[in-house]
């Protein structure tokens, strides 16, 4: 029984959730330059790829902009978590090793005290987020139950996959929880709110496009 | 330069706001029929809702971060409903969720929040990591309630005065030319000889101001015609309608009229063939002739260059046109307006300015983009006396700021837009801070050589 579910989850539903993701994403970013088109051309004609790309520089060098260095906690936990949460998944040793077994390319991998070390970060971010969410009032105001369900759909992955690689009791089933929770994970991206990782570079963009070239003016 | 300078905002228990009774707004309102409602907004959600509503309300995080950037926020008690994400939740994200199908209260409280509790001033933008333009969603949701009829009462007196007159104030043609021939006599008595010259054909300059100027403060008028004649600039004003370059459709949603009171302006200075608008100092008015009522009317830029006061003293200056022989001896402050800084990055060449004007200078902090709004812009200051109290109570961080620039020296408060000075006035009249407010205009004025108008000769090696 745990098998068979181990092989529909190790097996075709990576496929699936990879497929959903990447061609969710494409469709996403697509079909939004396309409404672009359509009914916000200035989104088009404004847009200008040195302002774009120096509003975004600005906004992914940690403490870049007055808003990042006016939060500093929130700032380096907002940075470590993603960087991890990005990095963690793609350099961690049984994931290249898995790659390498069906495909046989594998490139480097992380020493796995350091991927534990992300790991952590990552969960540690999100229980940071959470109490965030819970205590602030003008954070609290702006949520509802889908925040913390994203929340903890971030969480997931990264806390079974933690248990698992740890061989603590019960790492079979924290294992096939890792494998589903990462796919539902990947495959939620376009169609959530993590949509942000997706339409960040053009929102900013836009609005660096704006400030630099129409404005005259800083965005950050 | 005061990237560290933010001092941390003192939390002092606000008195909740007053209830404003606005009959524009609840009368209009309570005759909407409820399927009304729902067809609007999704004829306009279908027509005008594109990619950037769309990804603006599904890339927001809800982290909450915009809201250190709000004034309202700020001075009401760190009030979540007033941060700027908290307003998109209270108005445009439900309209959304729900379809349309919102109450006739709901579209009350909309209206009362995105005509009065949102400047537009895009300080916010500084602070969103997506750069998630708020008040483009305010705007959004103003454009809503245009299209239901549900408009505070006062601004929209303004939008009806635009559309029968293209101006601003109800200013007849007659009042209009007479208050230019009245400046004109006033003025030459100081500098005989001394011209407005009206609807004068290929002059170099069109100049427009904003319909306030000849209702309220004639005076500028005066003080841009001693400019211009001292300098020796070839310029003019129209008599036709399209003197007027100021905009309240802009802020009421009616993206029409602004488009069409644009066309007015552009075609005034281009029928006389000048080959530039300068306009008067105000913030609103050089925004939407340079970057929204072209946008409006199909064009990438304006059709001919436009250039704000600011640029056109310092350009006098630094050219030697006029020559500063006293400096304002007060020590000055700068207020940094959204609409000429944040929207027009005029902001060092005003400090060009002061530095050539002034004898003491005081930096506000923050400053520059990241300026605290009047609380007037927006439209908020046109929605009129039934909320100058909630205007000036939601801004109680500008009065800190401006006690501030006071404790280190500043006793005059420089702000080169028309709304900035209305709102500035309030507050300083409200939180005791004895400042006085002053455009560039006042201060060139005062200290410009007036007597020795430049001879023929240096003109020509201009």
């Amino acid at each position: 029984m745990m098998h068979d579910i181990y092989y529909i989850v190790s097996g075709p539903m990576v496929w699936i959730s990879m497929v959903l993701f990447a061609a969710g994403s494409l469709y996403r970013v697509f079909s939004m330059g396309l409404l672009a088109a359509k009914k916000d051309h200035v989104v088009i004609s404004y847009m200008n790829i040195r302002y774009a790309l120096r509003s975004i520089l600005h906004w992914i060098i940690p403490y870049a902009s007055i808003s990042m260095r006016r939060r500093p906690v929130m700032t380096a936990v907002a940075f470590s978590f993603h960087i991890c949460l990005i990095l963690t998944p793609i350099f961690l040793l049984a994931h290249v090793l898995l790659i390498k077994e069906s495909w046989n390319i594998s490139w480097w991998y992380l020493p796995d005290r350091i991927a534990d070390a992300m790991t952590l970060t990552v969960i540690a971010g999100c229980i940071f987020f959470l109490i965030r969410r819970a205590i602030r009032p003008e954070v609290r105001y702006l949520t509802d139950a889908s925040d913390y369900f994203l929340l903890a759909l971030v969480a997931a992955p990264f806390a079974s996959g933690f248990w698992a690689a740890q061989h603590w009791p019960g790492y079979n089933l924290a294992l096939v929880i890792h494998i589903l929770s990462g796919e539902v994970l990947l495959a939620s991206i376009p169609f959530t709110r993590f949509s942000h990782m997706l339409f960040f570079p053009f929102t900013r963009g836009y609005m660096g496009s704006e400030f630099g070239g129409v404005r005259k003016a800083k965005d950050w | 330069m005061s990237y560290w300078g933010f001092r941390k905002v003192m939390s002092v228990s606000a008195k909740a706001l007053p209830k404003v009774l606005d009959d524009s707004i609840d009368k209009a309102a309570d005759r909407l029929a409820a399927d009304q409602i729902s067809a609007v907004i999704e004829r306009l959600l279908y027509n005008e809702g594109g990619a950037r509503l769309k990804t603006y309300m599904e890339t927001c995080a809800h982290c909450g971060l915009c809201s250190d950037a709000c004034h309202h926020y700020l001075s009401n008690n760190k009030d979540p409903k007033f941060s700027p994400a908290g307003k998109v939740r209270q108005t445009i994200d439900l309209i959304i969720r729900k379809k349309g199908n919102v109450s006739i209260e709901f579209i009350k409280r909309a209206c009362e929040i995105a005509f009065t509790e949102c400047n537009l001033c895009r300080r916010c933008v500084l602070y969103c990591p997506f750069g998630i333009d708020v008040a483009y969603l305010m705007i959004f949701v103003r454009r809503i309630c245009h299209q239901l009829g549900v408009v505070p009462k006062f601004i929209q007196d303004t939008a009806h005065s635009h559309s029968a007159t293209f101006n601003q104030m109800w200013v007849k043609e007659d009042e209009w030319i007479d208050t230019l021939f009245w400046q004109e006599e006033e003025a030459r008595e100081e500098i005989p000889g001394l011209r407005i010259p009206v609807d004068q054909e290929c002059a170099e300059i069109f100049y427009s101001v904003i319909g306030p100027e000849p209702k309220f403060r004639a005076q500028l008028i005066y003080q841009a015609a001693v400019i211009m004649n001292v300098a020796g600039m070839s310029w003019t004003m129209t008599a036709k309608p399209g003197w007027d370059s100021s905009n309240m459709c802009m802020y009421t949603g009616d993206h029409e009229m602004t488009a069409r009171l644009k066309k007015v302006h552009f075609e005034a200075a281009l029928r006389l063939k000048t080959k530039r608008i300068v306009m008067g100092e105000c913030g609103h008015a050089f925004r939407s002739v340079t970057d929204v009522g072209n946008r409006y009317l199909g064009w990438k830029a304006p059709p001919l260059p436009v250039v704000h006061a600011i640029e056109f003293y310092h350009e006098l200056i630094s050219n030697k046109r006029i020559n500063i022989v006293q400096k304002f001896d007060k020590p000055v402050t700068f207020h940094d307006p959204c609409n000429i800084v944040r929207g027009g990055g005029l902001h060092e060449l005003a400090r060009g300015i002061i530095d050539k004007t002034c004898e003491h200078f005081v930096e506000m902090h923050p400053n520059r983009e990241h300026n605290y709004c009047c609380n007037a812009g927006g439209g908020i200051i046109n929605c009129g006396p039934p909320y100058t109290s909630k205007r000036v109570r939601s801004n109680r961080v500008k009065a800190d700021q401006l006690r501030d620039a006071k404790s280190w020296g500043a006793r005059t408060i420089i702000a080169p837009c028309h709304n900035c000075h209305g709102g500035l006035e309030d507050i300083i009249k409200f939180y005791q801070l004895d400042m006085d407010i002053k455009f560039f205009s006042d201060i060139i004025y005062g200290c410009m050589d007036k007597n020795h108008p430049l001879t023929t000769e240096a003109i020509k090696k201009y």
